[in-house]
């Protein structure tokens, strides 16, 4: 039987019924009064220099309390970046400043020039079209290659070329040339990692309020870490101390990572609100959260494998492009480098692995993590040079990475991580099983008499997650420490209030947080709730992202906990007057070994809040503990995925017909929640793969700003349930983390792109089309168009 | 949205009074309308909804014509109008449901979008576009892009359909919006063949009149496999596929539109 709660149980989720019956309070839910609005004056080219910005008739208008303009911002920092990589030469990358309001320059379609605060939203708009602005239109530069040549316009004018660093890292240049010089054979393919727009349902909002009496400054904002913003805001853009700032990130829906960065909507409101001492309050239309919002991906690829004369690989290089869009957003730098080129080992043995990463300014919108950030990008690279070098040499694509799995643990790879565990031959077991390989023969038969191609398409993954070792990534050029914090306030008659660094925004951490105190200490999920999102509630965190709440703030919360059942047992030890080695927690009772006396939890708890029977001399009175968990290693999450695809041979058009994900993810706490996770992820998987594509013209105008361009995956794109199976059984748990969890929130993502464009290419071939490659997404024209070459 | 002054008008006399006034519009549906208003695009003086009109709403069969008043929703053509299935099930799939409850024929006819469904039903089955002073044949009502034969003021009232003996819509979705990539709606009725094409002219919806000649000897996908597909040079070309790309799609749907009017 299935266990029904604590760890293991597939409890339903307890915030859905917030969500679902419209009780949830979202930042826009959030009105302070006496509010007023702002509208953002964005730039709507890609490039100019601001001659004028002329606001005296704008600030005329009806409604109009105040109109900034860059020139309000002088002196004030701009938006920083959380992550300094040094190039391959040794220095520091390119950090040119980001103002929060466009000074001198705007430098994408969507930079905010003016911010007009009135009244009303529509007195602010009508405001705003009345300023008159004077802008010299500059040359644009939005291809990465061509922003690299000589002679290209300046994002920047003191980045002579457009270089943000040049970056390298891995194996040394000499063994990586001397693996390929001694290859049997190389595999070369380019490829694009295609832009994407995040999208979350819920676009970002800012609620910025000023005490005068105390002088505090509160923010609401859609944020996935809300100490990250008061940290970033506070410290480096307004000057405002810890202690005068409350960041608070209520209900948000959905972040996928695009909600990990300090905007600069943000910032404003809570400068605009001190400056005007009244709340001010901004909410993003959907046309400006495609040209706000930070964007993810967009890298340019080379990438060469070379494997010997047994088909071992031996050597793997990649050149990367990474677009950086007009400014670095928070952790843009991190991506391509610390969160791509460690992964570049993939679950495979090669012993020279080097990877190459030129990061470029562009006129485009910044580009940050998105949901698996820098690890999808490696992932597809190598799992698509994979299936190239299979089909080269003729080899099953499912033995050729069998025969060059990793298969003992620990295992130190070339590119500066450790896995601590793994089992890759069990994972891909669990996907032949579930996939029915045997039986795909007579599936394509099948789709063959309907008059259609089908594919196969097969690929692994690792990840690494849990993010991060504050001392490692410190080295690595990180400006923050990446550990988290939990607080267990156990109330005077047993009930508990956690409050956790994580913040929670989809994933479900109301219900699975509680599962684990619940099972640690024997008593029922209803006592316990989880506090989160709110700087001054909660003791401090790093936030959501990179797979990580579980795996480390679910571990500070593990040892806050192991801290409370520590001092629990002293207090039952002086209530049942035994000795506290004696006393056994079970099933919420306090008991001495070997008798039947015992205590209730809530006699504990009682008793610890009031201390008449109580050992004051040897502890305090109450029941409350704090930890902060700082991780020992990466988490390594890996899987193996499959898919398979028809395409309808006249048309170009892809549906996918079945999906199996067999992943590892150590421990599971709520196997309903992995589930939706992982399908979650793989459904943005396949809209990167099939859909989504955020396209720019050569003048830097974003061609897909609307859901009537940019295709987000619906449900009729996913295989239907039966045949989209997401599998977790195989489970090695983490070696370093005390519940052994390792991760799941961005498996989906990472490993499914491959999956589906491996299928693809394999139906194109069955029917006799010699195509090696379609970049992303694979659109039913781009199918067509491959078709026809 | 810029404001502007509301009229719901009960009479299709008094709708066509109120939009005499200077930047008049109609609202039916605000599927298409309402986005523009919020977005800025346009800043009508009053705005003139036609959704109080009871007779603007309904759909008839009579004698072989199927009658829809401009006001009828996608939602209840697809439920209601089952004496002309294959117009019945182009209705069913536009949009959203949202969209279908809400948008209307008239709405669709009036805007002639060039990725619209409806302009190819009415020019595929020679329809009769109605409005409040006269009959125009579809031949001539559409004229281009979000062109149409309408003078200022004019309402459509009804869109009569003669109800073919075989008709059939094929519609491949653009992706993001799945409007028609491209639409191919054939009919074989008292007034001979017609195939009408949607969301692959820069010119709107048109005839493919080589098809039509093709198809008008035999009715068959056949018939369409020996053609040339339509040049791609007049097509449009975007993010979601060049103008070649859609000729070519212009030939497989109307083989398979064919097929399926066959059954
Ligand atoms: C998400 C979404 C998806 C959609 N998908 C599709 C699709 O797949 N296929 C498709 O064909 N369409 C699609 N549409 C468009 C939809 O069908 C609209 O309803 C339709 O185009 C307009 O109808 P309406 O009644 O909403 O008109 P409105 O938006 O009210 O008006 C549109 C225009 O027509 C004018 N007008 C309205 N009624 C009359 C009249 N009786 N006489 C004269 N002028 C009039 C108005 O003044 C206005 O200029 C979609 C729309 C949305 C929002």
């Amino acid at each position: 039987m299935p266990k029904d709660h604590g760890i293991g149980a597939s409890q339903k989720r307890r915030e859905d019924v917030r969500f679902l019956t419209g009780a949830g309070n979202y930042t826009d839910d959030i009105n302070v009064y006496n509010q007023a609005y702002v509208y953002f004056l964005r730039s709507d080219v890609a490039h100019a220099k601001i001659k004028a910005v002329d606001t005296q008739a704008a600030a005329a208008m009806p409604g109009v309390v105040r109109i900034f303009t860059g020139k309000d911002f002088e002196g004030i920092g701009g938006l920083p970046c959380g992550w300094q990589v040094t190039d391959k030469n040794g220095e520091v990358m390119k950090e040119p400043p980001h103002p929060v309001l466009a000074q001198g320059k705007v430098r994408h379609v969507g930079d905010p020039i003016a911010a007009v605060v009135a009244d009303s939203l529509e007195e602010a708009r009508n405001a705003a079209e009345a300023i008159e602005l004077d802008l010299e239109e500059l040359p644009p530069v939005v291809d990465m290659k061509a922003a690299l040549q000589p002679g290209a316009t300046k994002v920047h004018d003191d980045i002579a070329d457009n270089l943000c660093y040049d970056w390298q890292f891995g194996s040394e240049t000499g063994d990586v040339d001397a693996a390929f010089a001694g290859a049997a054979h190389v595999t070369t393919l380019e490829l694009v990692n295609n832009r994407l727009v995040a999208n979350p349902m819920e676009p970002r909002v800012a609620v910025g309020e000023y005490s005068r009496a105390d002088d505090m400054s509160t923010l609401y904002t859609t944020s996935q870490n809300p100490h990250v913003i008061r940290l970033l805001m506070g410290a480096f853009v307004l000057g405002i101390p810890e202690h005068k700032l409350r960041v608070v990130a209520p209900d948000v829906g959905g972040g996928f990572g695009t909600k990990i960065f300090h905007y600069a909507e943000e910032a404003f409101c809570t400068f605009a609100a001190r400056q005007l001492n009244r709340p001010v309050k901004w909410t993003s239309s959907r046309t400006e959260a495609f040209m706000s919002d930070a964007h993810g991906r967009d890298h340019v690829t080379k990438i060469e494998l070379a494997l010997d004369a047994d088909n071992n690989f031996v050597g793997l290089r990649t050149d990367t492009y990474a677009n950086m869009g007009a400014y670095l957003s928070t952790f843009a730098s991190s991506v391509p480098t610390w969160l791509h080129g460690t992964l570049m080992a993939g679950n495979y043995r090669t012993p020279a692995v080097q990877v190459n990463v030129k990061a470029v300014f562009t006129n485009t919108v910044p580009v940050d993590a998105y949901r698996g950030a820098g690890r999808p990008e490696a992932t597809y690279q190598l799992e698509r040079i994979i299936d190239k070098a299979a089909r080269e040499l003729n080899v099953d694509p499912i033995k050729l990475r069998r025969q060059n799995f990793i298969t003992s643990f620990p295992y130190a790879t070339p590119v500066a991580v450790e896995y601590d565990t793994g089992d890759y031959v069990a994972t891909m077991d669990k996907m032949e099983e579930l996939m029915d390989i045997p039986g795909f023969a007579a599936r394509r038969a099948e789709s063959e008499a309907k008059g259609k191609l089908r594919g196969l398409g097969v690929n692994c993954f690792i990840e690494a997650c849990g993010i991060a070792p504050s001392n490692l990534v410190g080295q690595l050029g990180a400006r923050a420490g990446l550990y988290d914090a939990a607080t267990v306030r156990v109330n005077a008659t047993g009930s508990i209030s956690v409050l956790v660094g994580a913040h929670s925004h989809g994933q479900g951490h109301e219900t699975v947080f509680p599962q684990v105190v619940a099972e640690m200490l024997g008593i029922d999920e209803s006592m316990i709730d989880i506090v989160h999102g709110d700087t001054s509630k909660i003791p401090f965190g790093m936030g959501t992202y990179g797979s990580r709440s579980l795996a480390v703030c679910g571990s500070a919360m593990v040892r806050a906990t192991e801290k409370i059942i520590n001092k629990a047992k002293k207090i039952a030890a002086h209530l049942l007057e035994a000795s506290e080695a004696d006393i056994e927690l079970k099933d919420g009772q306090f008991s001495v070994a070997g008798t039947d006396k015992s205590v209730a939890w809530g006699d504990v708890t009682l008793a610890a809040y009031v201390p008449h029977n109580y050992p004051l001399e040897d502890i305090e009175p109450g029941l409350e503990e704090t930890a902060f968990y700082d991780p020992a290693n990466f988490t390594y999450p890996a899987g193996a995925y499959a898919c398979e695809v028809e395409v309808d041979p006249e048309t170009g058009a892809v549906t996918i017909e079945k999906f199996v994900s067999a992943d590892d993810f150590g421990n599971v706490i709520n196997p309903m929640i992995v589930e939706g996770q992982v399908h979650g992820g793989i459904a943005q998987g396949i809209g990167q793969a099939l859909l989504e594509n955020c396209a720019y013209d050569e003048n830097g105008q974003l061609l897909s700003a609307s859901y009537m361009d940019y295709a987000m995956p619906r449900a009729d794109n996913l295989p239907h349930l039966a045949n989209y199976i997401v599998d977790h059984s195989c489970q090695t748990p983490c070696t370093h983390n005390p519940l052994g969890v390792k991760g799941c929130g961005e498996a989906g993502a990472i490993g499914s792109p491959p999956t589906v464009v491996n299928a693809v290419i394999d139906a194109l071939r069955s029917g006799g089309h010699n195509v090696e490659h379609i970049d992303m997404p694979v659109s039913p024209s781009r199918v067509w168009a491959a078709m026809q070459s | 949205m810029y404001s502007f002054d509301f009229a719901r008008p009960t009479s299709v006399a008094d709708a066509v009074a109120a939009l005499g006034q200077e930047d008049a519009q109609a609202l039916s549906g605000g599927q298409t309308l309402i986005p523009t208003l919020k977005q800025r695009l346009a800043s009508p003086s009053v705005l003139v909804s036609l959704s109080a009109i009871a007779d603007l709403k309904g759909v008839s069969a009579e004698g072989g014509t199927l009658s829809i008043g401009a006001g009828t929703t996608h939602a209840t053509v697809a439920a209601e109008a089952g004496a002309y299935p294959a117009l019945a099930e182009l209705a069913g799939q536009i949009g959203d449901p949202a969209v279908r409850n809400r948008g209307t024929i008239g709405g669709s006819i009036a805007n002639n979008d060039p990725s619209a469904c409806y302009p190819a039903a009415a020019l595929g089955s020679g329809a009769t576009i109605v409005t409040n002073s006269r009959e125009i044949a579809a031949d001539d009502y559409f004229q281009g892009m979000f062109t149409t034969a309408l003078e200022e003021g004019e309402i459509i009232t009804a869109v009569r359909f003669p109800i073919p003996e075989k008709a059939a819509y094929i519609k491949f979705q653009q992706p993001a919006s799945r409007f028609a990539l491209v639409g191919v709606y054939v009919s074989k009725g008292a007034g001979g063949v017609r195939v009408a094409v949607t969301g692959a002219s820069n010119d709107g919806v048109f005839r493919w009149s080589e098809a039509e000649a093709a198809l008008a000897g035999d009715f068959s996908a056949g018939a369409v496999e020996g053609l040339a597909a339509p040049s791609g040079a007049d097509m449009i070309s975007d993010l979601h596929g060049s103008g070649d790309y859609r000729a070519h799609l212009v030939k497989v749907l109307t083989k398979r539109a064919v097929a399926k009017a066959n059954g």
